[in-house]
């Protein structure tokens, strides 16, 4: 609609829709992770399916993304409230603690890719290596006591930022295929590096000191009367958090005019030159914030696994992290969390199925690229007045 | 550094060049007709192989002993049923995807890679574990002082080169080579000039997919072992051959793959404290190189329309 119309008759309240699926979502990853029985998980995955078929087709996914437009801040605020409260909720299982802080460093993770990738066309396939940079960061740095933990985080953006340097030049000037194989070199020249490298432990690999926070160690499980609390739960919390915060600066990069200028690199370099857009400090830009982001979600992980291998960091999980992005849609966060729990949960839920994820995994991937090429949830036309409701 | 060595070093340079080269021309002829990377393409090469070797199994249990006779049957079902799958791989994942975006193409054919694998791991019997690749060709040698030249790797060399040079008589003096040419160089045009367009981009598809199993089976009958993970490795050092190379570009391909083979062997007679570290050295040339020339040593000739 291109003439300006005064807002029809709404309901008095638009949210609620959105509001009821973040509900029914939080609910359903409790049930999902609580599950335990394979026949349980299988009914569990069919209701999503048809309920995701039925919702595409009565138009109720538009609606919902319609109204989510409408009062983004309060409904991105019910979100972070609803997954904190399945956080507590599940606070005893060390499992399900560990399942929901992975999905949320991969989130995370798929944010920066979605940076590069999403926003300026950078194909990135090494991210596994930045996300390795961090957490081998965290590794070395966690053995020195000096240094105050939660700078041990941005230490490994840092790093990872630093080992991207090297690659600016040839990223800048290449595009499209011969920029991924700098990225695909890149990623297997890090792990044969880690391999072979004895400082940082070879194929072994290395411990990782667990985090500290104002002198409470997170390996310490929190205790409350004699509640039986896993010490995920410390991580899980500061997963959440650090999700958080990179998902609002996402959202505000992207309404910014510096994520003006990234898309506008990615549809077209020349025409964005023309407009006096400068081309390479974009790129630049893009490729070291997102490496920044996947090194700190890297560094956590590797805290909160304790222990880091080479064989962790492979072209494979680069491959994944890219799938992430490509499955949930370009340069769309909230797909991007969908896929990062499809990733991750489902080769975890279905251990009859264990032996073959990757097979089902890659066959899965597969359909979804031949038969909806837009991702799970396509990106929109950014919203600029995130809490204002347009009836378009 | 003595003779011996250094020979010993460029010997295995050039087997190694010539089987980079035949996976490198796989690359540049699929990117050349349809402008897609066809990232399964080592995997293929891996199926490939296996397929020899299950046709070496088939032929040891029909009793045929003859060394020639079975190398014959092995590459005759193997180039086969290769060029078989990468004409089915093009017909169905391949073209369905070509009006999507370029990274759409790249990612479907890196999870066929990784289905393919993860197949040929689990189902393959006893998958999981390398096996022993027959030795087929005379396994005599001549010494030349300190150097022992193997006569299997003179033949291996000879027949790569042969097929590459094959390959370029194909392309340059042949109908289908002169259709793929005109495919590769505008597909609208190509087509009202009568040209069955999807039946050369399955040819094309078939003879890059022949020629990299030819590269697995080398691959085998030098090393005398295959696994499931070799197509990995192999398609990134041929991807990576290609582009250094310049995409599109037969000879780019050719060189390519003969300077990643150099690379690495400079990277291990350079490095002798440190071989290891030769992969590293070579790919780490490779982002140098990427960094002087962003399209490759020979550039397709392009240029940008607004």
């Amino acid at each position: 609609m291109t003439d300006i119309s005064l807002p029809q008759s709404q309901p008095s309240r638009p949210w609620i829709s959105a509001a009821a699926v973040i509900v029914a979502s939080g609910l359903y990853s409790w049930a999902l992770l609580m599950a335990e029985e394979t026949w349980q998980v299988l009914s569990l995955l069919v209701l999503a399916v048809v309920a995701t078929g039925v919702a595409i087709k009565t138009g109720f996914v538009r609606r919902v993304e319609r109204d989510w437009a409408a009062s983004e801040t309060r409904l991105n605020r019910l979100a972070f409230a609803v997954l904190i409260a399945l956080i507590l909720v599940l606070s005893g299982s060390h499992f399900a603690l560990l399942m929901i802080s992975t999905v949320l460093l991969y989130f995370v993770a798929s944010l920066g890719l979605n940076i590069q990738f999403g926003f300026t066309g950078l194909v990135n396939f090494a991210g596994a290596a930045f996300f390795g940079a961090g957490a081998y960061t965290a590794a070395v740095l966690g053995n020195v006591l000096v240094i105050p933990p939660l700078l041990i985080l941005l230490a490994g953006g840092l790093v990872a930022m630093a080992i991207s340097l090297p690659l600016l030049i040839p990223i800048v000037r290449t595009t499209g295929h011969y920029a991924a194989v700098v990225t695909i070199a890149f990623g297997v020249l890090f792990r044969t590096f880690l391999e072979v490298n004895e400082i940082l432990g070879g194929p072994q690999g290395l411990m990782v000191n667990s985090m500290k926070l104002f002198g409470w160690d997170f390996y310490n499980a929190p205790s409350l009367g004699n509640l039986e609390i896993s010490f995920y739960l410390n991580y899980a919390l500061l997963a959440a958090g650090l999700a958080a915060l990179v998902f609002a600066l996402f959202r505000r990069l992207e309404r910014s005019w510096i994520g003006l200028h990234m898309d506008a690199v990615r549809l077209d370099e020349t025409a964005a030159a023309c407009f006096g857009i400068s081309v390479k400090r974009t790129k630049i830009l893009a490729f070291l914030l997102g490496n920044v982001i996947l090194g700190v979600s890297g560094a956590l992980y590797g805290m909160m696994i304790s222990f880091i291998a080479p064989a962790s960091f492979t072209f494979s999980d680069s491959l994944l992290l890219v799938s992430i992005v490509l499955l949930g849609g370009l340069g769309s966060p909230w797909g991007g969390a969908i896929a990062a729990a499809i990733v991750v949960l489902l080769p975890e839920k279905l251990q009859l199925l264990q032996e073959y994820r990757f097979l089902l995994f890659s066959i899965l991937v597969m359909l979804v690229l031949l038969f909806r090429p837009e991702g799970i949830l396509p990106r929109h036309l950014r919203n600029f007045f995130p809490n204002r409701r347009t009836d378009a | 550094m003595d003779f011996g060595l250094i020979a010993q070093y460029l010997a295995n340079g050039i087997l190694l060049g010539t089987m980079y080269a035949l996976v490198a021309v796989g690359f540049t002829l699929f990117f050349g007709v349809l402008d897609v990377i066809k990232f399964s393409h080592g995997d293929v090469l891996m199926l490939g192989t296996f397929i020899g070797f299950t046709a070496w199994l088939g032929l040891e249990a029909i009793g045929i002993v003859n060394p020639w006779i079975q190398l014959v049957g092995v590459l005759l079902c193997s180039l086969a049923g290769t060029a078989l799958i990468g004409a089915a791989i093009a017909n169905w994942l391949i073209l369905p995807l070509k009006k999507a975006p370029q990274l759409n193409t790249l990612l479907i054919t890196l999870m066929l890679g990784t289905a393919i694998r993860e197949a040929v791991r689990l189902f393959y019997p006893n998958g999981s574990n390398p096996k022993a690749f027959p030795a087929l060709l005379p396994d005599a040698s001549v010494e030349i002082g300190s150097f022992a030249l193997r006569a299997d790797s003179v033949i291996l060399v000879i027949s790569g080169l042969a097929l590459i040079g094959a390959l370029n008589l194909v392309i340059n003096r042949t109908r289908l080579g002169l259709a793929i040419r005109a495919v590769a160089q505008d597909e609208e045009t190509a087509r009202t000039m009568g040209i069955n367009y999807t039946l050369v981009v399955l040819a094309t598809f078939a003879i890059g997919s022949g020629v990299a199993a030819f590269a697995g089976i080398m691959n085998g009958l030098y090393y005398n072992e295959i696994n499931f993970g070799m197509g990995l490795i192999l398609g990134l050092i041929g991807f990576s051959a290609a582009i250094i190379g310049g995409l599109g570009n037969l000879y780019g391909a050719i060189l390519g793959g003969f300077l990643f083979a150099g690379l690495q062997v400079i990277g291990a007679a350079l490095l002798p404290f440190a071989s290891a570290y030769k992969d590293v050295f070579a790919f780490a040339v490779v982002i140098a190189l990427m960094a002087w020339k962003p399209t490759g040593l020979i550039p397709e000739r392009s240029s940008d329309r607004v």
